[in-house]
């Protein structure tokens, strides 16, 4: 008798498990205007990783909001720069795992490495010689500490050598901790000094990092996911504000010369490492809510450039 | 009038039967560990892939409850105890942790509500460890005791074992659904809940009535050998590393990607799912306190390896010994300790050295990341 009330219960949660597993999930199904036509890398169009499909995408800088061309490249996050392009996509198995793919103009594969963990950013210098990635790895998730750590990459693509990792990078100031986390690198002009952040005890920095000496100092304290801006002068960053939510952070720039820090108009949580469009303006995602743009100097609005898409950057001419 | 020395005499057991409760109770054990193993593996990937949380929040909500369950032990024991209602306490906290996996679903985005139910599992798991294992000391011979609690951390460990493969297959065939997870996790403890309300007895022999007070738990404290017992433990468990230390530390040696430390603990839980049985026969007929410190011997061993070790025998013969201290120590402790506590004690006993244990090793691997930071590079 108890043995036919398990059996009976193991059925009943079985089939309600599968069923709601079956079940499509809540969203309503996401219906773009797409136009037909190769996604290339040319100067003026925005490209960004389409949500209906989680394939690059690309639409004209001048109309944003409308169709957009498919390709068959599947991203989490992409980044073009110097018309080249760097896809960070899923490599799944039953564990997580990545893959960084190097592509050319019109979308075709270069290169690829294989990457630990689940994709985070990627980034290229602004003349492509230089990529770098983050992904996340949860590897020790079958130890009790449940523990958890980003890694990133940089791979020079002129002399081929490749860091798979930050975490050997002295910090000038401060001793090596087993805590330290890098993530969200961008390059300056020079292919070699880049900014990225740090963790270490609980903080957050802004480094700034030379990646031949593999070695950095920091900058400032409680910025995340920095960018550049083209003119080499500024840093976007999200900061971590007071707030119950996921997405705790506000964007800000920091003009490094008079180290002065603005807050943007976008008070949504931003949880992306921006892109500049050009000197005045950012983009970014936000989950669900596709890709917007707002002035780097803290005045204006947010505006909605994409629906129904993440990842944006913008093939400069 | 704490010591029941009169009940642990023959030393002759370890091939009578094991105890239809003991069974239950491994059985129950495999079903929640399978649902919580599932949720521990693809946690962090979904408060940061799935929610957005940044990788240091995250920290923040692993690191706060080791003084929360410690404290619910000692009072779930006590309460176990003075109503002398163990499978209440332990179903109590085996229900409250399965309804947590739908208030993961429920916690959405809100890091207060996350860390509630967060917390809210590590109460249910500190509240049924102690009478679940007075349980099995209730039910089994005490000349088999030994091999009782070793069948149970078998099944246990073969729980943790498939939890995590099941978690990474269903999102292996369901991407980004990580509410499927909760949701499966939630069956598996539910029919866990069911296992035990259906199979498991309370061990409701006419006990002395004596008044259970938290000051008789304590006062167990008084007798010799329970508190030599309690001494030992939470000193060996202070000089203890933690898992993960083991694991980075081998992992650092062997200049393997780091990726792969995911598979380390596999290798000493598939020896400690092997060796556990025979393991506790042998210190049935041994002597279970001798085996209990041959296991930190073999730890020992171990910590040796991790300095002085190479390659494949240093891989091989870490995760050997290190499955092997498990299985020499976790349920064997508890086999110690059972027979010197009195029966209608028994959960507040065990819920005791518990606590001391788990304090014990939190301190230590405090101190140790300290030292670590500050010494290692």
């Amino acid at each position: 008798m108890r043995i036919v009330l398990v059996i009976a219960a193991v059925i009943v949660l079985g089939v309600g498990a599968t069923a709601y597993a079956l079940r499509a999930p809540d969203e309503v199904p996401v219906s773009v205007a797409v136009e037909p036509g190769p996604v290339e890398l040319t100067a003026g169009r925005l490209l960004f990783v389409d949500d209906a499909s989680g394939k690059v995408a690309s639409v004209p800088m001048s109309d944003p909001g409308g169709p957009r061309r498919v390709s068959s490249l599947s991203c989490k996050r992409f980044y073009t720069a110097a018309k080249q392009g760097l896809c960070l996509a899923d490599r799944s198995g039953p564990f997580p795992g990545s893959v960084s793919i190097f592509v050319d103009q019109s979308l075709t594969e270069t290169n690829r490495i294989d990457v630990a963990g689940v994709p985070n950013r990627a980034k290229l210098s602004p003349d492509g010689r230089m990529a770098s990635w983050t992904t996340f790895v949860t590897g020790d998730s079958y130890a009790q500490t449940g523990g958890f750590s980003t890694r990133t990459g940089i791979y020079d693509r002129e002399t081929l050598l490749y860091q798979s990792n930050l975490e050997t990078t002295r910090i000038v100031g401060m001793k090596r901790a087993e805590d330290m986390n890098f993530w969200g690198v961008t390059f300056t002009e020079d292919d070699r000094s880049y900014y990225a952040t740090m963790s270490t005890g609980g903080k957050t920095y802004l480094i700034n990092g030379d990646a031949v000496d593999i070695a950095a100092k920091t900058v400032r304290e409680n910025a995340e996911c920095p960018s550049l801006s083209p003119d080499g002068k500024r840093v976007a960053f999200k900061k971590r504000v007071p707030g119950d939510g996921a997405r705790p952070w506000r964007e800000h720039v920091l003009d490094l010369t008079t180290m002065v820090e603005t807050p943007l108009a976008e008070t949504r949580g931003i949880d992306d490492q921006v892109v500049w469009l050009d000197n005045d303006t950012i983009a970014y995602g936000l989950p669900g809510e596709g890709i917007w743009a707002v002035q780097a100097n803290g005045e204006g609005a947010p505006r909605q450039l994409v629906p129904h898409a993440s990842s944006p950057s913008l093939v400069s001419g | 009038m704490y010591i029941a020395t009169a009940r642990q005499a023959p030393a002759a057991g370890g091939t009578g039967r094991i105890a239809g409760n003991v069974l239950a109770l491994g059985a129950v054990s495999l079903l929640t560990d399978v649902s919580s193993e599932m949720v521990t593996a693809i946690l962090p990937l979904y408060l940061v892939l799935g929610l957005g949380f940044s990788p240091l929040q995250f920290g923040v909500l692993d690191g706060i409850y080791t003084g929360v369950t410690a404290l619910v032990r000692i009072v779930g024991g006590h309460a176990a105890d003075r109503w002398q209602r163990r499978k209440l306490v332990a179903g109590l906290g085996y229900g409250i942790s399965a309804v947590g996996k739908l208030g993961l679903l429920a916690a959405g985005t809100s890091a207060t509500a996350m860390g509630l139910v967060l917390a809210g599992d590590r109460t249910g798991k500190g509240l049924r460890t102690a009478p679940r294992d007075a349980l099995i000391t209730l039910s089994s011979e005490p000349s088999a005791l030994g091999r009782a609690f070793g069948v149970h951390r078998a099944m246990d460990t073969v729980g943790a074992f498939l939890g995590p493969l099941v978690a990474f297959c269903l999102l292996w065939t369901l991407p980004a659904r990580y509410d499927v997870v909760f949701v499966v996790s939630f069956c598996f403890a539910a029919v866990g809940v069911l296992v035990l309300v259906l199979f498991v007895r309370d061990h409701r022999d006419v006990l002395p009535r004596v008044a259970v007070s938290l000051r008789s738990a304590f006062g167990l404290l008084r007798s010799r050998p329970f508190r030599r017992v309690c001494l030992v433990a939470c000193g060996l468990g202070f000089l203890t590393l933690g898992d993960g230390f083991v694991y980075l530390l081998l992992q650092k040696k062997l200049e393997v990607d780091v990726a792969y430390i995911a598979l380390l603990p596999l290798g000493t839980a598939g020896v400690y799912l092997l060796a556990a049985v025979p393991m506790g026969a042998l210190a049935d007929r041994a002597g279970r306190w001798r085996m209990f410190l041959a296991g930190h011997l073999a730890l020992l061993g171990a910590y040796l390896l991790l300095i002085g070790g190479s390659g494949i025998a240093l891989l091989v013969g870490v995760l050997l010994l290190h499955g092997l201290f498990y299985a020499c120590t976790d349920g064997v402790l508890m086999a110690v300790a059972g027979p010197l506590v009195p029966d209608e004690l028994r959960t507040s006993g065990l819920a005791l050295l518990q606590t001391g244990q788990v304090l014990a090793r939190a301190s230590s691997s405090v101190l140790f990341g300290a030292l670590w930071t500050w010494f290692a590079w």
